[in-house]
């Protein structure tokens, strides 16, 4: 592999690992509730309210996923 | 007070608001991760924003800060949950005395390798928040005719602010790592939220003081998220280093 197939390799790792982690769904969820609030802010709502709830609700889903994992074992 | 005084205390408190979010992203990070590159990251932040400042001038006025704010918020955000998440499991399995140690996992590398981590953090909340004073100070001072009284005022806010954070860096030192996970996990989810949000064109009802409602909110979130964690499991070490 040359060198500078690892560097975009290893950035593209290290962007990966940054932006979704251990848990794919929270980073999807999270990005279509952002476009969520961007199309509701462009047809007149005020949406502050739609982020907050929602990565409160995914990190719920994901510790639930976590300890149901842990007690399977 | 003369009009000098009036664009000083407004440039100097407009900056500080903008400072503190910098100066908190910088010491919580490297609290966590390690100074040396956090402050690499800070540095390369204050040097790229040096050059837009010198390039762009008066024009900095008319950039448009809702993009950079989605961006950088959006990026926070995500990074933000995964040690909001993170510090939730540690300390519902140390408790909040924790341990002092450096997590094999989420501490800076242990092989010499760059923290690109703990530098890409630091230097967006820098680039960010400096630019956000950069603006205040230009569009203020520049509509004020004393564009150089508002620069001190930015200026003087950075420093300001800076020292305080120098000053608590030591006592943050002293904060279990589980627990100060948790902290910062929190604060950057919080930031993440409000700028990515806001930059989508959202107006917060309370304006910056949404991000201490957003604070108390993740905050309080966490803790039931810890109380049920440790009702529902007798935890083990596995499941901590998930």
């Amino acid at each position: 592999m040359s060198k500078g197939v690892r560097v975009v390799v290893a950035v593209a790792r290290f962007l990966y690992g940054y932006i979704v982690g251990d848990d794919l769904a929270v980073a999807v969820v999270m990005v279509l509730a952002l476009a969520a609030t961007g199309v509701l802010v462009a047809n007149g709502t005020n949406a502050w309210w739609l982020v907050p709830p929602l990565a409160v609700a995914m990190t719920a889903i994901n510790l639930l996923r976590t300890t149901q994992r842990s007690q399977s074992k | 007070m003369t009009g000098a005084g009036v664009v000083f205390l407004t440039t100097f408190l407009a900056s500080v608001v903008e400072a503190i979010e910098m100066v908190t992203i910088v010491v919580g990070v490297g609290a966590t991760r390690g100074y040396r590159y956090t402050l690499m990251g800070a540095g390369s932040g204050l040097a790229v924003l040096a050059v837009v400042i010198g390039v762009a001038g008066i024009a900095l006025a008319a950039i448009p800060i809702g993009p950079l704010r989605l961006v950088i918020g959006s990026l926070l955000l995500l990074f933000g949950l995964q040690w909001y998440r993170k510090g939730i499991v540690r300390v519902a399995a140390r408790g909040f005395a924790g341990y002092h140690g450096q997590d094999p996992q989420d501490g800076p590398p242990t092989s010499g390798g760059t923290d690109w981590t703990a530098a890409f953090l630091a230097f967006k909340g820098v680039a960010l928040e400096g630019l956000e004073i950069a603006i205040i100070v230009v569009s203020f001072g520049a509509s004020a005719g004393q564009l150089g009284i508002s620069i001190v005022g930015g200026a003087a806010a950075i420093v300001v602010i800076g020292a305080a954070g120098f000053a608590v860096q030591q006592p943050v030192a002293r904060i279990p790592r589980s627990f100060l996970q948790l902290v910062v996990g929190t604060m950057l989810t919080s930031f993440g939220t409000f700028w990515s949000v806001e930059g989508l064109g959202v107006n917060w009802p309370l304006s910056d003081a949404d991000i201490v409602l957003l604070l108390i909110f993740y905050g309080l979130s966490a803790l039931t998220f810890i109380g049920l964690e440790r009702r529902a499991v007798p935890l083990t070490p596995e499941i901590v280093g998930s």
